[in-house]
């Protein structure tokens, strides 16, 4: 056994609080990728500083997707199988924006999740709730001409992990996004206002910036929410920036 | 404006970013493809099976693809970009094309990019195809030390190129930040 993995057993959610709260005071907006309090992070985080480049070739432009990719049917959860899955149905949708507030137009959103009872129909998720016949827990879609992306599903469940005793994960979904560069490249998650577990994980606090943690969550929106159908939540993502002027071709719809 | 925070993928991952034919930007066998794999290794040495690399290259005249068709491919067009889960052994693998240089007088690199279950962030690296001094000076290769610089190099084994990732440790990858990123504030 290696040595951290014994203390998963024995450390309490009050021995993850008080290491979440010593790093208060630095402020980083970005995740500390050295940050104990999430235990696998220990051995996988690279111990000397990200190197400065300058972005050259192929990393000033991202891979293209388009119809062929994705087809406009991935982007409802709720309509992968023979019957209707469990669950409060939602929509989730907003803008995707690079750092200069430019849309990021006709690029892939991909989004995976637990079910409504907290549980990924994934071998290893082994949290002894139902599994859901009716979802998978994955949608893929292409943002619009103006950024804008949309998902209807099913409102994911908190769960259990073993980062340490009685450890739970807010509700969230996971976002992956592509840019215009290749260094734009974000894989992110998306949490619900309010929940009473954000204080308690240390995922989501390894982002120190109070401000920052804040663009994670997602607002209750009504003017998305469905008559007699879903709740509406919006969720704007902002990349970083660009480091390429943008050019005509890049506003054309790949065919 | 300031860039949303990255999280980790997590565990569950292969449910929604592998895809079948992800790691095969060419099929197997075409001719002129070679193997691009490698092991990705934690601070112990141990390798990582919950980790996915994406990787992003020209093609072999050094042209930056502009196709869709990485998700569905049609066995044809060549997009540049593949994903690939490790398997329980931290290994992966693509099928590939050897790209190009961009520039003339420039080594040909793949942009890569790491994730895993305990990696807060993705990470960014490049494999250099072998002996990049051929090719031309390189501002990144040429600003680090000897034992860093080889952490960027792909080297040749019988089915292609090889490059292990290596998250922690004496051999720790360079991992890269782009600090000029307009509209960031750091």
């Amino acid at each position: 056994m290696r040595k951290h993995s014994v203390g998963r057993v024995t450390t309490t959610q009050a021995d993850i609080s008080r290491e979440i709260e010593a790093g208060v005071g630095a402020r980083e907006q970005q995740p500390r990728l050295d940050y104990p309090a999430y235990r696998s992070s220990i051995l996988r985080h690279p111990t000397k500083a990200l190197h400065p480049a300058d972005p050259e070739g192929v990393e000033l432009w991202a891979p293209c997707f388009g119809h062929t990719d994705v087809a406009d049917a991935e982007a409802d959860l709720t309509i992968q199988h023979a019957g209707q899955p469990q669950g409060s149905r939602i929509t989730v949708s907003g803008r995707v924006v690079d750092g200069d507030g430019r849309p990021v137009s006709h690029q892939l959103v991909e989004i995976w999740q637990a079910n409504a009872a907290g549980r990924y129909a994934h071998l290893r998720d082994q949290h002894p709730a139902p599994l859901d016949p009716n979802f998978s827990g994955l949608g893929r879609c292409l943002t619009d001409a103006d950024g804008w992306y949309r998902f209807t599903t099913i409102q994911p469940g908190p769960y259990p992990w073993r980062n340490h005793l009685n450890a739970w994960r807010p509700a969230h979904i996971h976002f992956s996004l592509f840019g215009t560069d290749f260094t734009q490249r974000l894989v992110t998650q998306m949490y619900f206002p309010g929940d009473p577990l954000f204080a308690l994980d240390p995922i989501f606090q390894s982002v120190t910036d109070p401000k920052a943690r804040e663009m994670l969550i997602a607002t209750y929106e009504h003017d998305l929410t469905v008559p007699e159908f879903s709740l509406g939540y919006r969720w704007d993502i902002v990349l970083t920036g660009s480091h390429r002027t943008p050019l005509d071709s890049d506003l054309e719809e790949p065919s | 404006m300031t860039a949303a925070p990255g999280q980790t993928v997590g565990p569950f991952f292969h449910i929604g970013l592998p895809y079948a034919g992800g790691n095969e930007l060419v099929p197997p066998g075409r001719a002129g493809a070679i193997r691009l794999h490698g092991r990705v290794l934690d601070g112990d040495g141990v390798p990582v099976p919950d980790a996915m690399i994406e990787i992003w290259q020209a093609d072999p005249g050094g042209k930056v693809c502009r196709e869709p068709g990485s998700i569905r491919r049609d066995g044809w067009t060549f997009t540049g970009f593949g994903r690939a889960a490790t398997d329980p052994d931290g290994h992966y693998w693509f099928t590939t094309l050897e790209p190009g240089a961009t520039h003339e007088g420039r080594p040909p690199f793949f942009a890569v990019t790491v994730f895993a279950r305990g990696l807060l962030d993705r990470l960014f690296t490049r494999a250099y195809l072998p002996d990049p001094e051929l090719f031309g000076p390189d501002p990144l290769l040429d600003g680090l030390d000897e034992e860093r610089r080889q952490t960027l190099i792909t080297s040749r084994d019988d089915t292609g190129l090889r490059f292990d990732i290596h998250l922690q440790g004496r051999r720790e990858t360079v991992f890269l930040s782009f600090p000029k990123h307009r509209g960031v504030w750091a």
